[in-house]
Formats: structure tokens, C-alpha cells, sequence
């Protein structure tokens, strides 16, 4: 399989899932705002540093103001910013387009449809949620079609391993919105002394079961969370079944291993695997209580780094020469 | 209205269906007749089924425009153009005939130049040809072929002569749609290939692939064979990956290739690097390698001129082909043919002006209203100017063009190209029609079963090509003997 093959059907399968979880990103927040306070400083300037594109957003004008309308329409709408849901998607499809035999026709008829929705259709905040579902479910219709009607060749090999490697970055990246909320949390609250135990925080934060089930929601994970952790929805317990869990298909472990499915069957795998196991085996090794608590935040930026080396492996494996 | 073949008449001009007392010619029988007792909503609904079938296939074109290329769908007509086969049979021989004798010719202008040497082609055509390559001198690609693939473009004028108008040397395309044309008909029409022996067009993908294998620098082995596109932006793109994709063969941009310091084309595959042995090239020879070429052409391989040279890779058609594609050379292929193969042509050239006689300029420049007038070139129907068509302004425009650059150009006279039935607004109007079919040249020669016909859609219009307003036709070879 050429190289150049290779890296656009990967690159392809990374946009497509940077727009699934953008909107899924964009939608715990709205539902985090609708939970909180109205006195809150949280709002949502913590998606734009999410995204690592704070250099961008500030760039034209350094004290822009990041109100909703503004941080939306550069998350979804701004083909400027590289990782709004219309680059990603135009970006998927310019991928695809010069490499369209490699996937089922209906795949690139559905990722084609997918572009031209989200290109003419610039959603008003009444219709942002049925934007956004459109979104998801179109990108969750390529997964469908992929695993329905391509053969497990290579190029399959490469979109998963592009699907799963965007995935376990995203899902930290949500799960870091939380982190961001902790950091600005109502004022009574952190004004008072600090709890002796976790359980204890979690009583006397009211907002904190909400805030967990919207994050778990956007991750289409509540239901199955409930049915593997029974107790009530608390944060270290979440933090474990988003990054730690070996079932849940979003959870960043499952990616992980996900990956090395993918590369087993591919030629050239050691260093790639390598880069793998050890981000693995750091991120089993956490102590997610404690870091549920404080310091999650560097923990994920710690592990979007190994995103980044595992992505560094692959590319130079394969894509070089 | 059902059609009524009586008021069908294509005056002054040849009409490939219809004989001039308005009765269908015996090859077209069966066709006429059945489209004859379809109703007007059968054949709006037959039309309409070959538009989605199009659109389905994702048979597109690409056109330039000023906001960028787009992809359009491929304009196509249900009308088959049929041609008896007793006459195709002459057909083909003439085209097999023809471009044998300008393979040996393009060998002889790289090696020994007999045939200047002998004053049968003049060395001054020669040394002005843009498309001669010095850097090709004295390489001897296998089977001495050097244009693997060709496109004729062949016209009938109003008393059924039929004449080659060009040969497409460099990087002809088109063959696409003549097998995408078929596929749209047979779901259009099945029941008319039941009843009548119509030649199947299918096999050619199959023997382009055994042609380009048989070029291999490592016979024995299993070769590796890739087609080398432009990219998407070609208007050809279309063509390139479905021969790819038809072939089983990877399609492949110049970026994915190198060549080693052995002087051997390698892929980037992501396994590692993998040896390629034949390129079907589909990219012009001056962006092929910008250590040979053009500097400046990011499209194409550096070193593969070295590479073909040590004979490590083949390339088809062969770098250099196209110095018999010019529409001067054009004017001496019959002397050409006599000269190799002491035959006279089979299919008859159009006889043909060249501005740089003096007394052939004279006659042009006196007659530019009567005349076409085409740069040596060109192609896709590009800088032409066709005289009875013309403004003054335009006349006086190419009276100036060649009287500068003589060599560059040639005239004909204005043929009345020959017509088909075309379906127009649900009625049967005739409409100019050329064809061209395709050569293989290997170890053996093979052409196309009939070809690729382009029909101007425009009323009264001769130029058919896609890029301006022309459609396509599927093309029946029918058997009309012992059937």
C-alpha cells in the first residue's frame, strides 16, 4: 500500500472523528452551563485552551471577547481555525477525494453529504443541538460503513488506527472541561476550608454529579457507566471509567489497545507499539482519586504528549520513508 | 409523438443510422425500429434512467472554470452510433497499419534519421518539432515501440469516405467513457443486445495490462505495473483512476516515486520501498522529471529519465512519442507509411495545407473562410479556427498568427462531418459525430471494438470535445452476417 494512501485515509479518519467529538465537546459544555450557577466565572473560554488553540483565538486581537456566540462560531464555523467541525470536515473529505477508491463509495458519499450539511448550515443557538447530533451521527454513519463494506485491508487498518488515536485525545480533552470547571468552581466553595476526603467533597459539592453525568453523557457513556459502576455518579469513579475502563469503546485504555490491535497486523509495528505500552502502562499506573481532585489537568496535557509521540512513530514508520 | 423516421434528414452530410431515403441502414435495423415503437414517456424515462446511472457511477469530467474545477457529469447520448462490422474490420486494419508505421518512424528519428537521410521527411520539420527529444536519442525501448497507447481521431465526410483527422500520441484519454458509455447502455437497453450480435467492448482494461506487463525490465517475475496521474486537478483524473482501479494496479503521483542511486523507480508503499518496473504514465513528457524537463515541475519523478534510459523502468507511451503527434507530421503520415512498410494507407489522411509551403500558405491565406486551421500542437480543440464559422475579426486574427510562425500551422478544408441520430428535447435531430478508437501497441497490435464517439450537441456544431459542449455516444460494432 503507498505511503501517501496510508496517511490520507489515517488523516482522513482522525478529521472525521475531530468533528464527532468537537460537537460532543461543545455539547457538555452547553449542558454544563445550563447546570451551574448563573454567579460562575466558568463559561467558555475553556474550550478555546481545550483545543490548544488559544494562540489563534487571541491572535487578531488579544483581548477578544470569548462569549458563546464567538467561541462557537470558531469551534464549528471558522475555517481559519484548523479544528472547528468545518475545517475537520473539509479536511476529511480533501483526503478522501484524492484517494476515494481506497474506501467504499457510500463512505465518501456520506462523508461528501456530511461536508455540504455542516457548509450550509450555519446553526442558530436554537439549532445547535440538532446541528451537533447531525454531526455525531453522520461521523458514527462512516464507522458503520467502514466496518460493513471494507475489506480488513490495510487501509482499514490505518482509518481505525486514525479513528482511535483521535478518539483517546478527544476523550481526555472532554474530560479535561471538567478539570476547567473545577479550577473556577461557585466562590462559596472554594472559599471554605478544604474537604478531608474525596467522598466528602463530593457531598458537598451539589453541582458535582451533575457535572460528571453531562461529561459521561457527551461521551454516549452514562448508560453504560450505570450499568458497570452502580454507585451514584462520583468524579474519581467517572475519571476511571472514561480513562481507565477496558470495555467502554471511548474509554482512553480501550483506544490504547485498540491501537495495537491495529498495528499487529501491519508490517514495520516495534517502535509504534512501543510508544504505545508505555503510555498504557502510565496511564494504568495513575492514581486517578487523587487526580480527580487536583492536578488532573497536567495529567492529561501529560498524556496528549504521548498522543503525540505514538502519532510521531506512526508517521515516520509509515508516511516517510 | 413517437419518432417517425420519415421526417428524420440530415441534408448535405452522411448519416451514420439513416441511408438518404430515409430508411435505417441494415446494421441500425433493429434499433431504429425498436426506438421507433417506444412512446415519448418511454424514452423520457430511458434518458432520465441513463442520467441517474451517470450520476451513480460517478462518471465524471473535470472542466476549468474561473472559481477553480469542478466535477461534472459526463454528458452522454442513449442514441448508439453503430457501425457494420464488415466495415470496421477495414477500419481496424488501417489504424493497426498506421501506427505501425509511426512507431518505426518515431524509432528512426531517434536513431538513424533514414527516413530525412532519404528526403522523404524534411529536416527542417524535424529540427522545429516542440516535440522532439533530444534527451530521447538512441534509446531503444522493448518491441521498439515507443507509442504503446494511441487515440486516432477518425471523421466521415458526406460521401462516407472515412479519414483519420489525428493521431493522439502523448497521452490520449477518452477510453473510459467508452467502456462506462457501454455499461450505461446495457442497463438502458438490455433488451436490444439479446436480439443481435453486438461486439462487446469489455476486454480492453485486460490487455492494456498484458501490453504494459510485456514491457517489464524484469520479465519472469511478477511486474510491477502503477499508472502516474497529475492528480485530482487533471481533467482527466476521472480516467486515470478508474484504469488504476479496473487494472488492479496502484495509482501513483509523481511524490510517491524515486529514483535510487541504482537508477531503479521505487514506490513509497508502507512496507518500505517497493521496485517499480512499467509506468503508465499520464502526465506530459516535459513535467516527467525535472532533472531532464522542466525544472520547475513538482509533478513528476526526478531521475526517471535516467532510470528509462538504463532501461530499469518502461514508460508508456515512451518519453518523446509525441514528435509524431503534431499535425505537420500529420500531413506526411501516408508518405511515412509507404516509406516503412511500402503499403499505401488504408484509411485515407484529409488533405492537408502546410503554411510552410509557400504556395500552401498563399492558398490558405486566400481561402481562411472556406478552411480549419489548427495550431501544430494543440489539443482538445484548442487555438483552432474554423473559417466558414468565423467573424472577419477572427480571420484577420490567424491571417496574422500564421504568417508569423508559419510552421505551427496547417489547413483543411471544412469537412461536412457525418451525423447521427441524437435525442434533443425528446425529439431525433441529427448531430455531428467523430470517434476515436484506441491502439495497443506491445508485442502485438490490438485496437478498441469501435471506440469512443463524440457528438457536438449543439445544433449545426462540429466540435464535439467535452471540455466544450461535446457528449459521447456508445459505439456498437454489429455483426450483421450470419446472425
Amino acid at each position: 500500500m503507498l505511503s501517501r494512501v496510508a496517511q490520507n485515509i489515517y488523516w482522513m479518519a482522525r478529521y472525521i472523528e475531530r468533528a464527532e467529538d468537537t460537537a460532543r465537546l461543545i455539547n457538555v459544555n452547553s449542558n454544563l452551563l445550563l447546570d451551574l450557577p448563573r454567579d460562575t466565572s466558568f463559561g467558555w473560554l475553556p474550550l478555546i485552551f481545550i483545543m490548544g488553540a488559544e494562540k489563534l483565538f487571541f491572535e487578531k486581537d488579544p483581548n477578544r471577547l470569548a462569549d458563546e456566540a464567538t467561541v462557537i462560531k470558531f469551534l464549528i464555523s471558522d475555517r481559519e481555525h484548523s479544528g472547528s467541525i468545518i475545517s475537520s470536515l473539509a479536511c476529511a473529505r480533501e483526503n478522501l477525494r484524492t484517494t476515494r477508491d481506497a474506501v467504499p463509495q457510500e463512505a465518501w458519499e456520506q462523508i461528501n453529504g456530511l461536508y455540504i450539511y455542516a457548509r450550509d448550515h450555519v446553526p442558530t443557538r436554537r439549532g445547535r443541538y440538532e446541528f451537533l447530533r447531525r454531526v455525531i451521527q453522520g461521523a458514527q454513519q462512516v464507522n458503520g460503513l467502514l466496518v460493513g463494506a471494507m475489506s480488513r485491508t490495510a487501509a482499514y487498518e490505518f482509518a481505525w488506527l486514525g479513528r482511535y488515536l483521535e478518539r483517546a485525545d478527544m476523550t481526555t480533552r472532554i474530560v479535561d472541561v471538567r478539570s476547567a470547571s473545577l479550577l473556577a468552581r461557585p466562590k462559596q466553595t472554594s472559599s471554605q476550608t478544604p474537604p478531608a476526603t474525596v467522598s466528602e467533597q463530593a457531598e458537598q459539592d451539589p453541582f458535582e454529579s451533575i457535572q460528571w453525568m453531562s461529561v459521561l453523557k457527551s461521551l454516549s457513556a452514562y448508560q453504560m457507566y450505570r450499568q458497570q459502576v452502580r454507585l451514584r455518579v462520583r468524579g474519581p469513579d467517572v475519571l476511571k471509567f472514561l480513562l481507565q475502563n477496558e470495555l467502554f469503546p471511548r474509554s482512553t485504555v480501550f483506544c490504547l489497545k485498540q491501537l495495537e490491535t491495529r498495528l499487529s497486523d501491519l508490517p514495520r509495528n516495534s517502535a509504534a507499539k512501543a510508544a504505545i505500552a508505555s503510555l498504557k502502562q502510565q496511564l494504568c499506573d495513575a492514581a486517578l482519586p487523587e487526580l480527580a481532585n487536583e492536578g488532573l489537568h497536567g495529567f492529561i496535557d501529560h498524556l496528549q504528549i504521548g498522543f503525540g509521540e505514538i502519532h510521531d512513530q506512526i508517521a515516520a514508520t509509515y508516511f516517510s520513508h | 409523438m413517437t419518432i417517425n423516421w420519415q421526417q428524420y434528414a440530415a441534408p448535405g452530410c452522411y448519416d451514420e443510422l439513416i441511408d438518404d431515403h430515409s430508411r435505417p441502414r441494415l446494421a441500425a435495423g433493429a434499433l431504429c425500429e425498436y426506438l421507433a415503437s417506444l412512446s415519448d414517456e418511454d424514452l423520457r424515462e430511458r434518458k432520465t434512467a441513463a442520467e441517474l446511472a451517470i450520476l451513480v457511477m460517478g462518471i465524471t469530467f473535470t472542466v476549468y472554470t474561473e472559481g477553480g474545477s469542478i466535477d461534472r457529469a459526463w454528458p452522454f447520448d442513449i442514441v448508439p452510433r453503430i457501425i457494420p462490422k464488415h466495415e470496421w474490420d477495414r477500419t481496424e486494419a488501417g489504424l493497426k497499419q498506421r501506427v505501425q508505421a509511426l512507431n518505426l518512424f518515431i524509432d528512426d528519428l531517434y536513431h538513424e534519421q533514414k527516413i530525412v537521410k532519404d528526403s522523404i521527411f524534411p529536416a527542417e520539420v524535424l529540427e522545429q518539432s516542440v516535440n522532439f527529444r533530444p534527451q530521447c536519442i538512441g534509446a531503444s525501448p522493448r518491441h521498439g515501440v515507443w507509442a504503446h497507447i494511441c487515440g486516432s481521431d477518425l471523421v466521415r465526410d458526406k460521401d462516407g469516405t472515412i479519414y483519420v483527422l489525428e493521431d493522439n500520441l502523448r497521452v490520449p484519454s477518452g477510453v473510459s467513457y467508452m467502456l462506462e458509455n457501454r455499461v450505461v447502455t446495457k442497463r438502458v437497453f438490455p433488451e436490444l443486445f439479446e436480439y443481435q450480435r453486438i461486439l462487446p467492448v469489455d476486454d480492453y482494461t485486460l490487455r492494456l495490462y498484458d501490453m504494459l506487463a510485456s514491457l517489464s525490465p524484469r520479465p519472469g517475475d511478477h511486474p510491477n505495473v502503477v499508472v502516474l496521474t497529475p492528480g485530482i486537478y487533471n481533467s482527466a483524473y476521472f480516467e486515470h483512476s478508474y484504469l488504476a482501479q479496473q487494472m488492479g494496479v496502484e495509482l501513483v503521483e509523481g511524490s510517491d516515486l524515486e529514483v535510487g542511486d541504482d537508477d531503479c523507480v521505487y514506490m513509497r508503499t508502507i512496507e518500505g520501498l517497493e521496485r517499480v518496473d512499467v509506468i503508465y504514465r499520464r502526465i506530459d513528457d516535459l513535467f516527467l522529471d525535472p532533472e531532464a524537463f522542466r525544472p520547475d515541475s513538482t509533478l513528476g519523478v526526478k531521475g526517471l529519465m535516467r532510470a528509462w534510459r538504463a532501461g530499469n523502468v518502461a514508460l508508456a507511451n515512451a518519453p518523446g512519442a509525441g514528435v509524431a503527434d503534431d499535425k505537420v507530421v500529420y500531413a506526411f503520415v501516408p508518405e511515412i507509411i509507404k516509406y516503412y512498410l511500402d503499403q499505401d494507407p488504408l484509411i485515407a489522411n484529409v488533405p492537408s495545407y502546410l503554411c510552410m509551403r509557400e504556395k500552401d500558405r498563399n492558398y490558405v491565406l486566400a481561402n481562411l473562410a472556406k478552411l480549419v486551421v489548427k495550431p501544430a500542437n494543440e489539443s482538445g480543440g484548442y487555438g483552432m479556427l474554423v473559417g466558414p464559422h468565423a467573424t472577419p475579426a477572427e480571420h484577420k486574427r490567424f491571417a496574422e498568427l500564421i504568417q508569423k510562425d508559419p510552421r505551427n500551422y496547417i489547413a483543411q478544408p471544412t469537412l461536412s462531418l457525418s451525423t447521427s441520430p441524437t435525442l434533443c428535447d425528446n425529439l431525433m435531430e441529427p448531430r455531428h459525430v467523430d470517434l476515436r478508437p484506441f491502439i495497443l501497441s506491445g508485442p502485438t497490435t490490438y485496437v478498441t471494438t469501435g471506440g469512443l464517439t463524440r457528438v457536438a450537441l449543439k445544433k449545426g456544431s462540429l466540435v464535439v470535445n467535452s471540455s466544450q459542449g461535446g457528449g459521447s455516444k456508445d459505439t456498437w460494432i454489429v455483426d450483421t452476417e450470419g446472425f
